[in-house]
C-alpha cells in the first residue's frame, strides 16, 4: 500500500470541489472590484472598494443580515424542539405507527417552490386560504400573512419542511437508545422528566448537533421560498442576504455590488463554519 | 395479527401522534384535493371537502406546458448526478475513513463549508461559464452543478458509514493480500450497503427538489419540475386547481418514492451521530 493511494482516491472529490469553489470565487473577487453593470455594457473600470462600501451602506443591508440570522435561529429552534418531541412521541409502538411516520416525513420530500406556492396561496391567502377559514371559525380576523408577517410566514414554511428531517434523524438516534438503562432508571424511581433530561437528551446530543449543522448549511442561503412568495418584501421585511445579493445582481443588474455582497456572504459562511467546527466537529471523528 | 404494547394500550400517544401527523400532512392532502377540483370549487367559501372530482386541471397543465419533458429532465438530472456523485464521493470517503490523517477532519469541514456559501454568490460566474461553454439551458450543466453541490453531503454520509466498519476485518483482508478494489467490493460494500443506499436516496431527493440552479440556468429545454412550478407563480397565482395539479404532478413521484424507501433512508441518516 503506497502513500499515494489515499491521495489519489481523494483527488477527484477534492479537485472538483476546489475548482467549484475557487473559480467562481476568483471571478467574484474580480467583479467586486470593478464597475460592472449589465445595463451599461462597455469597459469594466476598476473602482477599488466602492462596491463594498455601496453594499454595506445599503439601507437593506443590516436588516438582511439580521433577518438571515433570525430565520436561521427560528427554524433551527422550532425544528429541533418539536422534532425531539415528535420523535419521542412516535418512537414507542402504537396503532398505525407506520402510517403516522410516513405522513410525518412527507413534507421533507416537497420541493421548495411547491412548498412556497402551496402555503402562499392555498394556506395563507387572507380570503380563500385554509388558515383564513380557521381564523373565521374561531371568530378572529384572518391574518394577511404575506403583508403583515412576511418573515414569520417564511419561517413557518421552512419549519414545516425541515421538521420531518429533524424528526427522522432523532428517530434514527432513538432506536439505539439503551432500553435496559431506561428500565433500570425507572426501577430506581426516576420520573419521565429525569429520564428525558439525564438519559434521552444526552443520547440525542450528537444528532441535535448534526441537525443544527445540516439545517445551517441549507438555511444560510434560503432563496426559492422567498423568491416565490414575498419577493423579499414588503419593503425589505423578508429579505435575507442571499435574496439581497440576488436583487442587486438580477434586479438592479449591478454585478459589481452583488459580487461584493457575495464575498461578504462568503465571510459570514466561513465564520459560521468555524463556529460549527468548534461545536460539532468533534462529533465527526 | 395483534401487537402487544409494553405499557398498556397507549390511548394518549395514539391520539396525539395521529393528530399531529394529520395536521402536518394536511397541506399536502389539501393540495391533492384541490388538484381534482374546478377553479370555482378551489376557491369556494366555505371550502369544499366533498365534490365531484375532475381531471380537467391535469389536462390543461399538460396542454400548457409539456409536463413529460420536465419530468424527464428531473429524472435524468437527479439520477445521473446521484450516480456520478457516489462515484466521486465513495473513493474520497473510503480514503478518509481508512487512511485517516490529522487533516481528515479539516478536509471534511472545508468540503461542508463550500456548501454554506449562498449559491447566489456564484450565480454570475457560473452563468457566465455556462454561457461561454454553450451549456446554458442544458442537462449536462445541471448535472454538473447538482453533483458538485451534493458532493460534500455525500462524502460526509459515506465517511460516517465507512468508518463503522471494524478495522480488524480490514486488517485480516489486507493480510490475505486483497487489493483495494477487492477489499472495497467484497468487504466494505456489503457491510455499508445501508449507508450507501441512504446517501443515494437523500441526494436523489435533494437533486429532484433543487430549485435555485434550475430556475436560473434553464429555460425551455432543460427545465426541471421545480422550475416548471415556479412558472405558475405570479401570473396564474389564483388558478389554484391548475397550480395544485401541476404541483401534485411534480411532487408525487418523489413522495411516493420517499414513502417506499423510508426505512432504507432512515437507516443511514446518522451522519456519524449514532454509535
Amino acid at each position: 500500500m503506497t502513500r499515494l493511494l489515499p491521495r489519489a482516491l481523494m483527488a477527484p472529490a477534492v479537485t472538483t470541489l476546489f475548482l467549484w469553489m475557487i473559480v467562481p470565487l476568483a471571478m467574484t473577487i474580480w467583479f467586486s472590484l470593478v464597475h460592472y453593470n449589465l445595463m451599461q455594457p462597455g469597459e469594466k473600470t476598476f473602482v477599488g472598494l466602492e462596491n463594498f462600501h455601496y453594499f454595506i451602506t445599503d439601507p437593506d443591508f443590516w436588516p438582511a443580515v439580521l433577518q438571515t440570522l433570525e430565520l436561521l435561529g427560528a427554524v433551527i429552534v422550532i425544528t429541533v424542539v418539536l422534532g425531539v418531541g415528535l420523535a419521542l412521541l412516535v418512537n414507542e409502538p402504537f396503532p398505525g405507527q407506520g402510517i403516522v411516520r410516513v405522513l410525518l416525513i412527507s413534507p421533507f420530500f416537497v420541493m421548495p417552490t411547491v412548498n412556497a406556492l402551496l402555503w402562499k396561496h392555498m394556506m395563507m391567502n387572507p380570503i380563500y386560504g385554509v388558515l383564513a377559514h380557521v381564523w373565521h371559525f374561531f371568530g378572529a380576523t384572518p391574518v394577511d400573512w404575506m403583508t403583515d408577517l412576511p418573515l414569520a410566514s417564511v419561517i413557518l414554511m421552512l419549519s414545516w419542511q425541515w421538521l420531518p428531517f429533524a424528526c427522522l434523524i432523532f428517530i434514527t438516534s432513538l432506536q439505539s437508545l439503551d432500553r435496559e438503562q431506561m428500565e433500570a432508571a425507572r426501577m430506581d424511581g426516576a420520573n419521565a422528566l429525569h429520564q428525558f433530561w439525564y438519559l434521552t437528551l444526552p443520547h440525542l446530543g450528537r444528532s441535535i448537533a448534526v441537525v443544527v449543522m445540516i439545517e445551517m448549511i441549507f438555511l444560510m442561503s434560503v432563496f426559492a421560498e422567498i423568491f416565490t412568495t414575498t419577493g423579499g418584501g414588503p419593503g425589505n421585511e423578508s429579505t435575507n442576504l442571499a435574496f439581497l445579493i440576488f436583487k442587486q445582481a438580477l434586479m438592479n443588474f449591478d454585478v459589481g455590488v452583488a459580487s461584493a455582497g457575495a464575498l461578504f456572504a462568503v465571510v459570514l459562511a466561513n465564520i459560521a463554519a468555524v463556529f460549527l467546527i468548534r461545536m460539532v466537529g468533534k462529533n465527526l471523528d | 395479527m395483534s401487537t402487544t404494547y409494553p405499557n398498556g394500550f397507549p390511548y394518549v400517544r395514539t391520539f396525539f401522534a395521529w393528530a399531529i401527523a394529520l395536521l402536518l400532512f394536511f397541506p399536502l392532502l389539501w393540495l391533492g384535493l384541490t388538484a381534482f377540483k374546478t377553479e370555482m370549487q378551489a376557491i369556494a367559501v366555505p371550502p369544499q371537502l366533498f365534490f365531484t372530482p375532475t381531471l380537467s386541471s391535469f389536462v390543461e397543465v399538460q396542454q400548457r406546458s409539456d409536463y413529460l419533458l420536465y419530468a424527464k429532465n428531473s429524472l435524468i438530472t437527479s439520477l445521473v448526478s446521484t450516480i456520478l456523485g457516489l462515484m466521486i464521493a465513495a473513493p474520497a470517503a473510503y480514503s478518509m475513513a481508512f487512511f485517516r490523517t490529522k487533516r481528515t477532519r479539516d478536509i471534511l469541514m472545508w468540503m461542508l463549508s463550500t456548501k454554506m456559501m449562498p449559491a447566489v454568490g456564484a450565480l454570475v460566474p457560473v452563468y457566465v461559464m455556462a454561457q461561454t461553454t454553450g451549456l446554458l439551458d442544458s442537462l449536462p450543466a445541471l448535472i454538473i452543478v447538482f453533483t458538485l453541490s451534493n458532493l460534500p453531503i455525500m462524502v460526509w454520509m459515506l465517511y460516517s458509514a465507512f468508518k463503522e466498519v471494524p478495522n480488524d476485518i480490514l486488517e485480516a483482508v489486507r493480510l490475505d493480500g486483497a487489493t483495494v478494489w477487492d477489499e472495497f467490493r467484497h468487504v466494505i460494500l456489503p457491510l455499508t450497503m445501508g449507508g450507501i443506499a441512504s446517501t443515494g436516496l437523500l441526494c436523489l431527493v435533494l437533486a429532484w427538489n433543487e430549485a435555485f440552479w434550475s430556475l436560473n440556468l434553464t429555460s425551455a429545454n432543460a427545465g426541471t419540475l421545480a422550475a416548471l412550478i415556479a412558472s405558475y407563480s405570479s401570473p396564474e397565482g389564483l388558478f389554484w386547481a391548475k397550480l395544485s395539479a401541476a404541483s401534485l404532478l411534480a411532487i408525487a413521484p418523489i413522495i411516493v418514492f420517499g414513502w417506499f424507501s423510508q426505512k432504507q433512508l432512515v437507516q443511514g441518516l446518522t451522519f456519524g451521530a449514532v454509535k
